[in-house]
C-alpha cells in the first residue's frame, strides 16, 4: 500500500484574523514497506501533516491519495483508511479509558465490527507484539501499569486494527534510556514481522540515524528536504539554522573533515564511527 | 487549537480600559437594572446614549459589539417574534389563528431593544477588562462578604485557574478525541444515547488528566508557598481614582434621566 | 549576595505507604551552597521522590533533611523552607497559575506577601534573567514548552531563592526547549551563584554540573564529576542510562588500544584528541 501526497496544504481558521498557513505544498510518496523519519523543530507542521495521512484533517488544498483513491473521494469509507493507517499520537498512554487492558486494546478491533472471537484473538496478537504477556496484563487496569507498560497498551491498540502503515508521533517522548530503547527495538521488530511500513516521528536524530531508511525534513510548514539520512545529515549548518541537529557521531566526522582529515563523514551510529577511524588510524601504524 | 482567546478582551488603554474593574462591574449592573426600570422608548435614551458614549471613549471597534449579538440573534428574534403574537389588542395583520397585533409589536420591539442594550452594555465590560482584573474586581466586592462565609479569595482563584486552563484542557480535548477517532471512534452519527455513549472514550481520558493536572498544580502552588488569601499581597493594587468618581456621577445623570422618563 | 543555603540529607528513608518498598534508601548527602548538582538515573529510581525531600513537599519517613539548617519536618519552619529552595517540576503546563506570565511570576511573592512595588522590580529582574521580558503580558498557553518553563523558573526566581532544585524539567521538551532550560539553569548557577539541582535522564545535560550523582532503588550508587561519572560507560548502562555518543565512542576506540582519554563529554574535545592521532 502506497500514501501520495499532493501538494497539500492546510490553513486553520481560514478567513478569521487567526488564520495560519500549518503546512504548504506537500509531496511526499511514501512505499509499500519504507521505513520513514520526520523530523522538525516543534510547530513546523509535522502533527499536521501526519493527521491527514488518516484523515483525520481534512486538507485546505491538495490531495492525499491511498492506493490510487483520493482518501475524501466519495468512494472511500475515512474509517476504512484509519484502519489501515494506524496513528499513534504523542503520550499515546493518556487515551486510555476501559476498565481493563484487554478492553482498551479492543476498543479499534470492536470499532471497525469484527466478531468477538476475531477481537480477542487480536487483542492477544497485538499485546504480545509490544512484549507484553497477555495472561499477565489483560485483567489488569491500564491505570496501575507502569508508564512504559501504559504506552505499550497504547500502541497495542492501534496495532490490534492491523494497519499497513503505522505512524508514531514521538514513540519516546518522556521515556528513560532503558524504556527508549526497548520502544525502539520493539518498532523495529513490528516492522519486519508485520511487515509494516513505518513513519517516526522522532527530535532525536541519533535514534532516526539508528533506525529509518528515509528522512523527510519538514521546516516552517515546507518539506524541505527528503531522502537518504546519510545524505541529509552531511547539511549540518542547514539543519542547525532549522532548529534542529544531527546524531553527535555524524558531527564528530565532519568536524574532523573539516580539519582536514580524511575521513569519510557518511556515519550515522557508533559502531560506524568506530571502524571508520579505526580503519584510518590503524593505517597510519598507530593502535 | 493554540489561537483560542480567553474572553474576549481586547487590549487597550483606552478611559474605559483604565477604570477600576469594580466600577466597571458596578456600572455594569447598575445599568442592567436601570434597563429593568424603564416602561417606555423614549426611557432607552439614556442608557443608549451611555452605552454610545462607553463605546466611543472605549475605541472599540462596533463590528466586535455587533459579533458578541450574533449568537444571540435567534434568542432576539424570538423575543420578539412571540412578543408580536402574544399580546391582545389593536389587529394589524391576521396570519391563521394568530394575530399581530400593534401592542405586540411594540412590545416585542421594546424586548428586543432591552435585550439589545443588555448585550451590547455587558460586552462593553468582558471587551475592556481583562479576565484577571475581572476576578480580581469579583473578589474585592465580594471580600466584605467573607465575614458571613463567603469564600471571596477562593472564588477568585477558582476562576483565575479555570480560565488558565480552559485553552489546555481544550487542546487536550482535541488531541484525545483525535487520538480514539484514529481508533475507529465515531463522536457524530447515532441517537443520543448511543452518541453519550460515545463520549465514555474522549471523557474518562479528560477527567483523569484534568485530575493530574490539578494533583500537580496544587504542588506547585504549596512549592511556591501559597496558603490562602490570608496575608496574601497583590502586584496590582485596585485604586479608584478621580476618573472613577467621575464615571459614577455621569452614570447617576443618565439614570436620572431615565427614571425621570417613567413618569413622562 | 551570600548564599547560605546548605541541603544536607541525613540517614534518609522514605516510603510512600507502609507496605511499598523503599523509594529511598539510606540517602547521605550535602549539597554545599553555590553548587551545581545533578542526579541522574533511571525511571522509578527515586530522583525525584529525593528532589521534593529537599523542600519539604514530601518529609522522610525515616532521617532528617535539613535546609540551611531548618529541619523539614518542623512545620513551623516549612514556607521560610520552601521560599530558600525553590522547585520547577516537569510538566509546564501544569506549574503555570495565571493567564499572563508577569501575574504567574507574581504568585510566589503575593504569597509571601510582599509589597507591590518590590514584585515589580522583582519580576522585571526574574523576567531579564531569564530572557523572557518581551513576553511579561503574554498569555502563558501561547509560549513554546521551553519558554513556558522559563516562565516557572522565572516564578522561582521572584521567591530570592538561595536554591532551585528542578525535577525533570525538560523531559517534555524538543531539543532547542532542552537547551534553553539548560543554558538558564547553567546561567543562574555561574552569574546569579545559586545552588542547583538538576534531576535528569538525559545524560548531555549533566555535563556541566559540578557533581553528578546516579541513583538506582532509591540508593546513590555513583558519585563524583561528569567526567568521571561518564567515563564508566559500562557500568551506566547497566543502570539502565546512555552516554553522550561521543564517550562511548571514546570509551570502545580505547578498549581498541586507541589512546584516547575516557572521559571526553564533548565533540569539540573527541575532534581534538582525534586530530592530534590522525
Amino acid at each position: 500500500m502506497s500514501i501520495d501526497v499532493r501538494k497539500l496544504t492546510h490553513i486553520y481558521m481560514p478567513n478569521t484574523p487567526f488564520e495560519s498557513v500549518a503546512i504548504k505544498d506537500i509531496d511526499w510518496t511514501i512505499n509499500d514497506g519504507e521505513f520513514w523519519g520526520l523530523i522538525g523543530h516543534t510547530g513546523s507542521g509535522k502533527s499536521t501533516l501526519i493527521q491527514h495521512l488518516n484523515g483525520l484533517l481534512k486538507p485546505t488544498s491538495g490531495e492525499i491519495i491511498i492506493d490510487g483513491k483520493n482518501i475524501h473521494g466519495k468512494d472511500v469509507s475515512l474509517k476504512s483508511i484509519r484502519q489501515k493507517v494506524g496513528l499513534v499520537f504523542q503520550y499515546p498512554e493518556h487515551q486510555l479509558f476501559e476498565e481493563t487492558v484487554a478492553q482498551d486494546v479492543a476498543f479499534g478491533p470492536k470499532n471497525m465490527g469484527l466478531a468477538e472471537e476475531e477481537v480477542s484473538k487480536r487483542v492477544k496478537e497485538a499485546l504480545e507484539l509490544v512484549g507484553l504477556s497477555y495472561e499477565e496484563v489483560k485483567d489488569k487496569s491500564p491505570f496501575e501499569l507502569s508508564g512504559g507498560q501504559m504506552r505499550r497498551v497504547a500502541i497495542a491498540g492501534v496495532l490490534a486494527m492491523k494497519p499497513e502503515v503505522l505512524v508514531l508521533d514521538e514513540p519516546t517522548a518522556g521515556l528513560d534510556p532503558r524504556g527508549r530503547d526497548e520502544i525502539l527495538q520493539e518498532i523495529v521488530d513490528l516492522k519486519q514481522k508485520q511487515n509494516l511500513t513505518v513513519i517516526l516521528v522522532s527530535h532525536s536524530m541519533e535514534d532516526i540515524a539508528k533506525i529509518v531508511d528515509k528522512l523527510a525534513v519538514m521546516y516552517k510548514g515546507r518539506m524541505v528536504c527528503q531522502g537518504n539520512p546519510r545524505e541529509i545529515f552531511q547539511d549540518y549548518e542547514s539543519l542547525v539554522e532549522m532548529g534542529l541537529g544531527i546524531p553527535q557521531v555524524t558531527e564528530l566526522m565532519i568536524k574532523l573533515k573539516g580539519r582536514g582529515k580524511d575521513v569519510s563523514s557518511d556515519i550515522l551510529t557508533v559502531e560506524e564511527a568506530r571502524e571508520e577511524i579505526l580503519k584510518k588510524i590503524r593505517g597510519k601504524g598507530l593502535a | 487549537m493554540r489561537e483560542i482567546t480567553i474572553g474576549q478582551y481586547i487590549p487597550g488603554n483606552s478611559i474605559v480600559h483604565r477604570l477600576d474593574p469594580r466600577t466597571k462591574i458596578i456600572l455594569t449592573l447598575a445599568y442592567m437594572i436601570l434597563l429593568f426600570a424603564l416602561n417606555n422608548f423614549y426611557g432607552y435614551i439614556f442608557p443608549a446614549a451611555f452605552l454610545i458614549l462607553a463605546t466611543l471613549l472605549s475605541r472599540i471597534p462596533v463590528r466586535y459589539l455587533v459579533k458578541g449579538l450574533k449568537p444571540l440573534v435567534l434568542i432576539i428574534a424570538l423575543t420578539f417574534v412571540l412578543n408580536s403574537f402574544m399580546v391582545k389588542g389593536r389587529v394589524i395583520y391576521e396570519l391563521g389563528p394568530l394575530d399581530i397585533t400593534y401592542e405586540g409589536l411594540s412590545q416585542g420591539a421594546f424586548m428586543a431593544i432591552r435585550l439589545i442594550l443588555l448585550i451590547t452594555g455587558t460586552s462593553i465590560l468582558t471587551l475592556t477588562t481583562s479576565p484577571i482584573a475581572l476576578t480580581d474586581g469579583i473578589e474585592r466586592l465580594l471580600s466584605p462578604f467573607r465575614k458571613i462565609g463567603v469564600p471571596a479569595h477562593e472564588l477568585a482563584m477558582m476562576m483565575t485557574i479555570a480560565l488558565r486552563f480552559i485553552p489546555t484542557l481544550l487542546e487536550e480535548t482535541d488531541k484525545i478525541m483525535k487520538a480514539q477517532m484514529a481508533r475507529g471512534a465515531d463522536f457524530e452519527s447515532g441517537n443520543l444515547i448511543n452518541r453519550a455513549k460515545n463520549m465514555v472514550p474522549l471523557l474518562v481520558p479528560l477527567f483523569i488528566s484534568a485530575f493530574r493536572r490539578a494533583d500537580d498544580l496544587a504542588m506547585a502552588m504549596e512549592a511556591r508557598c501559597y496558603r490562602g488569601g490570608e496575608n496574601r499581597t497583590r502586584l496590582k493594587e485596585l485604586k479608584m481614582t478621580s476618573l472613577d468618581i467621575a464615571t459614577y456621577a455621569v452614570f447617576v445623570l443618565f439614570a436620572i434621566g431615565g427614571i425621570a422618563s417613567r413618569f413622562m | 549576595m551570600k548564599i547560605t543555603a546548605e541541603i544536607t540529607a541525613k540517614n534518609v528513608y522514605y516510603q510512600y505507604s507502609a507496605d511499598s518498598s523503599l523509594a529511598l534508601n539510606n540517602i547521605n548527602l550535602t549539597i554545599k551552597p553555590g553548587e551545581f548538582v545533578a542526579i541522574i538515573g533511571p525511571n522509578g529510581s527515586g530522583k525525584s521522590t529525593l528532589a521534593k525531600l529537599f523542600n519539604g513537599i514530601f518529609v522522610p519517613t525515616k532521617g532528617d533533611v535539613f535546609v540551611d539548617g531548618l529541619n523539614t519536618k518542623d512545620k513551623d519552619k516549612i514556607w521560610e523552607i520552601r521560599r530558600k529552595a525553590g522547585m520547577v517540576f516537569q510538566n509546564p503546563d501544569n506549574q503555570i497559575v495565571a493567564t499572563v506570565v508577569e501575574e504567574d511570576v507574581a504568585f510566589g511573592p503575593e504569597n509571601l506577601g510582599i509589597a507591590p512595588e518590590e514584585i515589580r522590580r522583582r519580576i522585571d529582574e526574574a523576567l531579564r534573567t531569564v530572557e523572557l521580558t518581551e513576553f511579561a503580558n503574554k498569555a502563558p498557553h501561547l509560549l513554546s514548552g521551553g519558554q513556558k518553563q522559563r516562565v516557572a523558573i522565572a516564578g522561582i526566581l521572584a521567591m530570592k531563592p538561595d536554591c532551585i532544585i528542578l525535577d525533570e524539567p525538560t523531559a517534555m521538551l524538543d531539543p532547542v526547549g532542552r537547551k534553553e532550560v539548560i543554558s538558564t539553569v547553567t546561567k543562574l548557577n555561574r552569574q546569579e551563584g545559586k545552588t542547583v539541582i538538576l534531576i535528569t535522564h538525559f545524560m548531555q545535560e549533566a555535563v556541566c554540573a559540578d557533581r553528578v550523582l546516579v541513583m538506582e532503588k532509591g540508593r546513590i550508587v555513583m558519585e563524583g564529576k561528569p567526567n568521571e561519572i561518564f567515563s564508566q560507560v559500562e557500568k551506566l548502562k547497566q543502570y539502565g542510562l546512555d552516554v553522550p555518543q561521543v564517550t562511548e565512542l571514546a570509551y570502545l576506540l580505547a578498549k581498541d588500544n586507541v589512546p584516547l582519554p575516557r572521559d571526553i563529554l564533548t565533540v569539540e574535545e573527541m575532534v581534538d584528541c582525534l586530530c592530534q592521532l590522525m
